[in-house]
């Protein structure tokens, strides 16, 4: 059976709703939220290797290994302001950041 | 064989590169100071932004295209560059007195404020969405952490954390529409994408996928409905801070989806104005009625700067070159009102602490007269008075918008705009009548000039707005 593109394409709708949906539902714990993030990343590396394959152009793989560069920077910072905010309030709890209401 | 590229033909990028290098450079002084080298690493920011600003200006006028047209240099990307790049210049400058007085000594600031405007110059000359991204992220990240920069203050690494988190998600959004934008174009380059979509009528994957990349970039500018961010962010933040992302950055993300929208997308107008008429009213309305309640004056801009996105997102709805021109005047003029409002909060300080709260203002007209006339004349402004700058910059995003044929936008963000004076003119009548409080501390000599010339430049914009009516102009012409 070959694997047409719109199954790529269902997939990282999938993880990409995933992803979003953790951000949101998540009541828990911000590490939760770091990785529902990565989720997001990945799922458009995959939207972007399958229409790099699909179309024969290599444009996509590049774009592909960027956004891999720049989630690993992106991830760094955020557990770095992670760790600050866990020393501040001994907590990394969802519901304890919440000294400013909005 | 012929060389890819000689050292002449980077010229265009020179301005990045010297930032970039210029960063790193700095670090290492600061590093390698036992000092801590605060003072010499602002200095060296400022000089290096000053420098970056004439690299710009130095090639004669024209388009250049780099790396393979992706990186773009034309006289809108000048323009907005240069606005860029006093926006960052005018932030080191406002910390200078806060890092004196101890409660911020960190060289990393001035260095992260320069690695952050290199971002944003990438932003603004991004002319496809390889580029896009990449400086988006760039100027994002070392957002983040300038947002959490004092640590040992539980609302500054809050609100830090905040910033990441809907950040983040905002870039993984503008990803994924990026992605859908290249499959079904199969390319990524704005000019490319806009021979495809003028060919025939847009497949539905590439309007979902316009409809994330403007997700991410309204988050960016803090536009509604995804503005949740602003307040908490602005009121958690160190001050310098605040005036930093309600300054530069915003004039670069409105200048990057001007040009995305103007360059990618011209012949599916229909599919984007809607989106940007919508996004624009809900951010007038929200921002005019929110603001009502608040007391804290950080909390009170943040507001305020998501009114202001909505009323120049106004101009780009009218989807013309008028309109174009107006998004930039209300840029550049958006860019000294606000600029000269935190330099004044930023003086709001009682002894050792820095006070935020409204009230703290009352009396301010009899404690200090000339700082008062001068923070009555920005809010006057911000409201959209004549003959004060701010009513130039409205005039002409509405008069664009009337062109256009968009009545129902511009009737909406006049009443808007209305409102939005009512908490205005509370300010100015709580400094003019209320019950004098105890004066502030003597403001430093950067906040004074900061506040002196763009008071200076309000007031006096109605007799000179040639030079920038003429320089929008043509800075307008280069997108079409």
């Amino acid at each position: 059976m070959a694997v047409d593109i719109s199954n790529y394409l269902a997939v990282s709708a999938i993880l990409f709703t995933i992803g979003v949906v953790g951000i949101f539902l998540n009541r828990r714990n911000v590490i939760i939220i770091l990785m529902s993030i990565e989720l997001i990343l990945l799922s458009v590396n995959i939207n972007l290797v399958a229409f790099s394959a699909h179309l024969g152009d290599l444009v996509g793989q590049v774009f592909a290994l960027i956004v891999l560069t720049v989630a690993a920077a992106e991830a760094a910072i955020g557990l770095a302001i992670l760790v600050v905010f866990f020393r501040n309030r001994g907590s990394i709890q969802v519901e304890d950041v919440n000294m400013m209401k909005g | 064989m012929e060389p890819v590229m000689t050292l002449q033909s980077l010229l265009p990028i020179a301005p990045e590169i010297l930032l970039s290098v210029g960063a790193m450079a700095a670090l290492m002084l600061g590093v390698f100071r036992s000092d801590g080298g605060v003072a010499l690493c602002s200095g060296l920011s400022v000089a290096l932004l000053v420098a970056a600003t004439l690299l710009i200006w130095l090639l004669p006028g024209g388009t250049y295209l780099l790396f393979g047209d992706s990186f773009i240099l034309d006289p809108f990307a000048r323009l907005m560059k240069s606005l860029v790049a006093i926006g960052s210049l005018v932030s080191i400058l406002l910390s200078i007195d806060y890092m004196r007085s101890g409660r911020m000594t960190r060289f990393e600031y001035p260095v992260l404020i320069v690695l952050s405007t290199t971002g944003m110059f990438v932003m603004v000359s991004a002319n496809d969405l390889v580029t896009l991204y990449l400086g988006l992220e760039l100027q994002s990240l070392a957002a983040y952490v300038l947002a959490s920069i004092q640590r040992d203050s539980a609302r500054a690494t809050e609100a830090g954390l905040k910033y990441f988190v809907l950040g983040s998600l905002a870039s993984g959004m503008l990803l994924y529409g990026a992605s859908l934008i290249y499959g079904f174009t199969g390319t990524v380059n704005f000019h490319r994408i806009a021979e495809i979509t003028a060919a025939g009528d847009p497949p539905l994957g590439l309007v979902f996928g316009l409809v994330f990349l403007l997700a991410g970039l309204a988050f960016k500018i803090s536009a509604v409905p995804f503005h949740m961010w602003t307040p908490d962010v602005y009121e958690g933040a160190p001050t310098p801070v605040t005036a930093f992302f309600s300054a530069a950055p915003k004039v670069a993300a409105v200048a990057l989806l001007v040009r995305v929208v103007m360059t990618g997308f011209p012949s599916i107008v229909l599919e984007w104005q809607q989106i940007i008429v919508f996004v624009s009213l809900a951010s007038m309305i929200l921002g005019a009625f929110a603001a009502i309640g608040q007391r804290n004056i950080k909390r009170l801009m943040a507001y305020s700067s998501i009114a202001n996105v909505g009323y120049a997102l106004v101009g780009l709805a009218a989807g013309t070159e008028a309109g174009v021109r107006g998004v930039i005047i209300y840029m550049a003029i958006y860019l000294v009102m606000t600029l000269g409002t935190f330099a004044f909060i930023l003086s709001m300080r009682r002894g050792d602490t820095m006070v935020e709260s409204i009230e703290d203002l009352s009396g301010l007209w009899k404690n200090n007269g000339l700082a008062a006339f001068i923070l009555t004349v920005l809010f006057f402004s911000l409201a959209g008075i004549p003959p004060l700058a701010g009513f130039f910059a409205k005039f002409y995003v509405f008069l664009a918008a009337i062109e256009a044929g968009l009545y129902p936008l511009a009737v909406i963000g006049v009443l808007s705009s209305v409102v939005a004076a009512f908490y205005y003119l509370r300010i100015v009548k709580i400094m003019v009548f209320d019950e004098a409080g105890a004066p502030f501390e003597p403001m430093g000599g950067e906040l004074r000039a900061v506040l002196g010339v763009s008071g200076f430049l309000m007031i006096f914009f109605v007799v000179f707005p040639a030079p920038l009516i003429a320089i929008a102009q043509r800075a307008a012409l280069s997108l079409f």
